[in-house]
């Protein structure tokens, strides 16, 4: 067993939100910085996929094999989906996560600026089964990764 | 009926021939050399002994094997979706011999009276006894669902599986039902009984939050100048198809990238022989096997498949053999490979049924096994009433100790509707056998035992069929999640596996008329995953009624119309 008792006990003791607090504090994460980055209403707000994608500029994205979308097969908690996205693609400034059948299908949108590595993990509501997208903006163009996750009720299986 | 010896079971299959039975003369069973049966000439370097899906089951007992086991897609006529007469066909086993017994359900209740019961911890220690002696520093692995499934493994919290396998001498074993026995037991377990004996193997079992291991994902031996490595692979849909709760800090998945890792790993540090002790289910096996790279053979279980010899899986870099070991303690699954100047030459397999009759009963495991049972002994044997018919759970739909379980939960709790959960273990009661308490818990032990009675709109109903519809019949294995149908009390209706979720369950009717989507009908059930559930425990209630029945007769078994399935391989 091996479970790195350490950073365990450091993030329990401090609980989650006072942890981010420290990093926020520490100038890791600056909320200005991420509240800066234009709150896009029309992409956060819209229903559907097409009209988030057209919110966020980004149309119809080409398919990529340079963005990598981690999503389980079956999500095990439809409430905390984890989802990884990495962008292999040169000069990625932003990822997007969309969920077609969410009520408002755009989850997050991450920008990355002075060079940062365009990786983010996140976790992500779904109420169920539906294609998750990764969409990157690199340059002027958009890419997409896409993957379904299937959320079922459970129970009755092996 | 009790085990009989090797010397009645003999005379019984004399005059069984005599009679002209259609016996299998290659096994040289009717020449009374029952035991060559057994004689498997050591192959190779490299030896691994597999069982898995013992579900608990110390005793020797009857297991009927499927006659609906449905391939759809690509999976359609191929094993395992292979039954009856394709399977005999498919493997060239000769019908009517004790073969054809062991891996179909063909005739089972005439052959199971002739060849008598199967499985059973003692005999099966005799057999790996026998085994290593001809096989030197060989591995005993377990692929999991062996701390569950009867009531003296429920009531020890595990213990006496525990202390039957580290008796038999599991060398690594992987998990499923395991973690119903909850996240700390398991601990306990790992840290307490198994440590420096068994390694507990599970590649892709990780924490929630930082995704870090909590159990060793591989484990390498030398034997006989060989380097193996022996991956573990747990269940990975445990938190969906069992209650989360009891685990709620641990995720699984199926997890290819990390295996890929983990195998690529093992290579770097020198093993000649990588082995995937997997509790995928044999369909989930045999994609992983064509997509993950460098893995030998996958010694596979959960789906319970019996599947006489492996299957060959190409991949980019090369092949892997993938086997599933069928359940209940029924097969010892032997795979012998052959490696020279550090590479694969050749490989023999071999699953090996274990006949009660024809292996003497290990005198230390029969100890261990009559103090565990010597506390609970009058409980256990109780007899509650007798079945006129045979009682069986294996099927896709439906089985008819399940449909005994709907009859009861249903009439008891004044249901209109009843659903069974599709599990897969579960042992088999003869025509004019009496049902005791402990063949009653064989199909109902578990740590979420709440009978439930739920108010239920038809619409939600019919999302509940397709849910789990989806989990059986989706045509991409990794959305698959291994188990049976839910078994479905009351209501009628039509199956078209082919069809995608939502469109699979159609014209459904309780008492003739079509459900209603807005109506509210009572739904009996049991197995709630929910946390918090309450409810007498089932067997309680099912004891109840077979009590008051006294004598029960052949069940009707209520199952769907199926649309589309005619010549499918997986129908007896």
């Amino acid at each position: 067993m091996e479970m790195n008792p350490a950073r365990r006990t450091v993030l329990r003791g401090a609980g989650s939100l006072g942890a981010l607090s420290a990093l926020v504090l520490a100038g890791v994460l600056k909320p200005t910085a991420v509240y800066a980055a234009d709150w896009n209403k029309a992409a956060f707000e819209a229903k559907d996929t097409p009209a988030a994608l057209k919110g966020l500029g980004a149309g119809s994205p080409a398919d990529s094999k340079d963005l990598v979308l981690k999503v389980p097969d079956i999500a095990e908690n439809g409430a905390v989906v984890p989802v990884d996205v990495v962008s292999n693609i040169p000069n990625t400034t932003s990822i997007a996560i969309l969920v077609d059948k969410n009520p408002t299908a755009l989850t997050c949108l991450y920008a990355f600026t002075n060079g940062a590595l365009p990786e983010v993990s996140a976790r992500i509501k779904m109420g169920q089964t539906s294609l998750v997208r990764a969409v990157a903006k690199a340059g002027d163009k958009y890419f997409v990764a896409q993957k379904e996750c299937k959320v079922t009720v459970g129970g009755c299986g092996g | 009926m009790s085990s009989m010896n090797r010397r009645e079971f003999l005379q019984i299959l004399a005059a069984a021939s005599a009679a002209g039975f259609a016996l299998d003369s290659r096994l040289a069973w009717a020449g009374g050399k029952g035991d060559a049966f057994y004689d498997l000439p050591r192959f190779g370097n490299v030896h691994l002994m597999h069982f898995t899906d013992c579900h608990a089951q110390l005793l020797p007992l009857y297991f009927r094997e499927p006659s609906v086991n449905l391939g759809i897609g690509g999976a359609a006529g191929r094993a395992p979706h292979l039954v009856g007469e394709h399977l005999l066909k498919a493997f060239g086993i000769k019908p009517g011999g004790i073969e054809a017994h062991a891996f179909t359900y063909l005739n089972f209740e005439k052959a199971a009276k002739t060849y008598g019961k199967v499985g059973g911890f003692a005999h099966l220690a005799t057999l790996v006894k026998r085994l290593r002696a001809g096989r030197p520093n060989a591995l005993l692995l377990d692929g999991g669902d062996t701390w569950q499934g009867s009531a003296t493994a429920l009531w020890s919290k595990g213990q006496d599986m525990v202390d039957a396998c580290k008796l038999l001498g599991v060398d690594m074993m992987s998990a499923h039902w395991e973690f119903t026995l909850g996240d700390k037991r398991v601990l306990e377990i790992v840290e307490k009984d198994l440590k420096g004996r068994t390694e507990f193997l599970a590649q892709n079992v990780k924490t929630a939050d930082f995704g870090d291991k909590v159990f060793e994902p591989y484990a390498m031996r030398e034997m006989n100048g060989v380097k193996v490595a022996v991956v573990g692979q747990a269940f990975p849909y445990t938190p969906i198809a069992n209650p989360r709760w009891m685990i709620p800090e641990w995720t699984f998945g199926i997890q290819d990238d990390n295996m890929q890792k983990t195998v690529d790993e093992a290579r770097a540090k020198g093993a000649q022989v990588v082995v995937l002790l997997s509790h995928n289910g044999m369909d989930v096996d045999l994609k992983m096997a064509s997509r993950v790279t460098g893995i030998d053979a996958i010694l596979g279980g959960h789906t319970h498949d019996g599947v006489p010899r492996p299957v060959v899986v190409s991949n980019a870099r090369g092949k892997t053999l993938v086997t599933n070991a069928g359940s209940n303690g029924k097969f010892l699954g032997v795979l012998d490979f052959d490696v020279k100047g550090g590479r694969i030459s050749d490989f023999r397999y071999k699953l090996l049924p274990i006949f009660s009759g024809l292996l003497p009963a290990d005198a230390e495991m029969n100890a261990l096994i009559d103090k565990v049972r010597a506390p609970h002994k009058a409980k256990l044997e109780e007899k509650l009433a007798v079945s006129e018919g045979l009682l069986y759970r294996r099927g896709n739909f439906n089985g008819s100790w399940d449909q005994l379980i709907l009859d009861a939960i249903m009439e008891v709790q004044g249901a209109d509707i009843g659903f069974s959960p599709g599990f897969r273990w579960g042992t088999t009661i003869l025509p004019g056998q009496a049902i005791t308490f402990e063949h009653l818990m064989d199909q109902t032990a578990i740590s979420y035992p709440q009978a439930t009675l739920t108010e239920m709109k038809g619409e939600q109903i019919k999302t509940i069929l397709e849910d789990v519809g989806d989990n059986l019949f989706n045509p991409d294995p990794y959305y698959q999640q291994g188990g049976d149908m839910v078994r479905v009390g009351g209501l009628e209706y039509t199956c078209d596996p082919n069809e995608k979720i939502g469109k699979r369950i159609q014209d459904m009717r309780l008492g003739g008329k079509p459900l209603d989507a807005d109506k509210t009908y009572k739904v009996a059930g049991w197995a709630p995953v929910a946390e918090g559930a309450r409810g007498e425990p089932v067997w309680d209630v099912v004891a109840r009624y077979l009590r008051d029945k006294k004598t029960i007769a052949p069940r009707k078994l209520n199952q769907p119309k199926l649309v589309a399935m005619k010549g499918n391989a997986g129908i007896g």
